[in-house]
């Protein structure tokens, strides 16, 4: 089949503003839109920038705003875009050039609500063990692959791009809700101020753009109760 | 999975968290509002004539301090539910320092000035006899 595909384009280096693209690409239905795009890339026009590493939706490079929502490019089929389909780089992020956005910003929140196991008691000596019904209880934030793609369907950071944004709270759930873990009070209070949980006003935008289907909104508002009401219990 | 928190675990240390407040506080107001306004309106558009409250209506029903304390929740509390959350507005999507500054101000402002008013307005009403006119009182 044949399709349009529509592209924003932007090269900081030669134009003054973003501008739109349009390429007419053959098509199989099963193929995914990251083989249109390197179809273009390869075939038509080589100078499209774009972001793919794994191309099967585990590393999170290639989410990109496809018809008006995040999606990764790899996991999306083009039997299901209709026959035009609209591709810019996400909202609330620096566009470097075409498709690829500045996440530093995006990590750096990342790491400011401390994504790593902390302790306060003496290393046990054997592994830290822990129930199936306690590993239940934070496992939809472990399948986070920091694409980005909530953060950058937020309204609350188009509005406010201070802000710490979804995808942070979902990590710091990760570790607030481990019972292994001892710095939930730390992260609590980190998550606690103007620029943590309480941007959040449940739009839902983030739990419909995941790839992995982590119920985003649902996560920041465990943590929202947490802060009010007290957090797990610890270990 | 929604985990309801046991309330024994780590919370963060309270005492200078306004925002934490600040958004508990949205959660309680907006619930005693939606009920208080709805009595308020229900008097106010449904059991009485809305020709009927008059002068006299209002001065008949702040000879009861039950209506004054009730106004005047209603008025603090519809203030401060309100000019929060156009503080957050302004937070949210004026980025300029300037701007931000003169519009937390003003909101700021209005706040105190319509509290003030009203407060004193409640606490000072004595009906004027003269002024009371022809009888549409409540039923």
């Amino acid at each position: 089949m044949n399709i349009l595909v529509r592209i924003k384009r932007y090269d900081p280096e030669r134009d003054a503003k973003p501008y739109w693209d349009e390429f007419r690409v053959d098509v199989e239905p099963i193929d995914r839109l990251l083989d249109t795009l390197n179809t273009i890339k390869w075939t038509m026009d080589g100078t499209l920038t774009y972001r793919r590493s794994c191309a099967h939706g585990v590393c999170g490079s290639d989410a990109m705003r496809i018809n008006g929502r995040n999606r990764l490019a790899c996991k999306v089929l083009m039997r299901d875009v209709g026959k035009k389909v609209t591709i810019e780089p996400m909202l609330g992020y620096s566009v470097i050039k075409d498709l690829v956005i500045d996440m530093d910003r995006f990590f750096d929140k990342y790491r400011s609500i401390k994504p790593y196991l902390i302790t306060h008691d003496n290393e046990p000596g054997t592994e830290r063990l822990q129930s199936p019904e306690q590993r239940a209880i934070y496992d939809e934030g472990t399948k986070c692959i920091l694409c980005g793609a909530c953060t950058g369907s937020c309204p609350s950071i188009w509005g406010n791009p201070d802000w710490v944004g979804p995808a942070s709270i979902v990590n710091a759930h990760r570790f607030i809700f481990d019972s292994r873990d001892q710095g939930g009070a730390e992260r609590l209070n980190l998550l606690s101020n103007k620029d943590g949980v309480w941007r959040c006003r449940t739009i839902f935008n983030c739990a419909d753009a995941c790839p992995r289907n982590i119920p985003v909104t649902d996560l920041i508002e465990q943590v929202k109760r947490a802060i009010v009401y007290g957090g797990p219990e610890e270990a | 999975m929604l985990r309801i928190s046991t309330g024994r675990g780590p919370r963060p240390a309270m005492g200078s968290n306004f925002e934490t407040f600040s958004w508990y506080y949205f959660r309680v107001s907006g619930a005693v509002l939606l009920i208080m306004v709805l009595v308020h309106l229900f008097i106010m558009h449904v059991s009485n004539d809305v020709s009927c409250t008059t002068y006299a209506f209002v001065a008949a029903r702040y000879s009861n301090i039950f209506w004054r304390v009730f106004d005047w929740l209603l008025l603090t509390l519809a203030l401060t539910h309100g000019m929060n959350g156009l503080r957050i507005f302004i937070d949210d999507y004026v980025r300029k320092p300037g701007a931000r500054m003169w519009l937390m101000s003003i909101a700021a402002l209005l706040l105190l000035v319509f509290f003030m008013l009203g407060t004193i307005t409640l606490i000072t009403f004595q009906p004027v006899t003269s002024a009371l006119g022809a009888q549409c009182l409540p039923r």
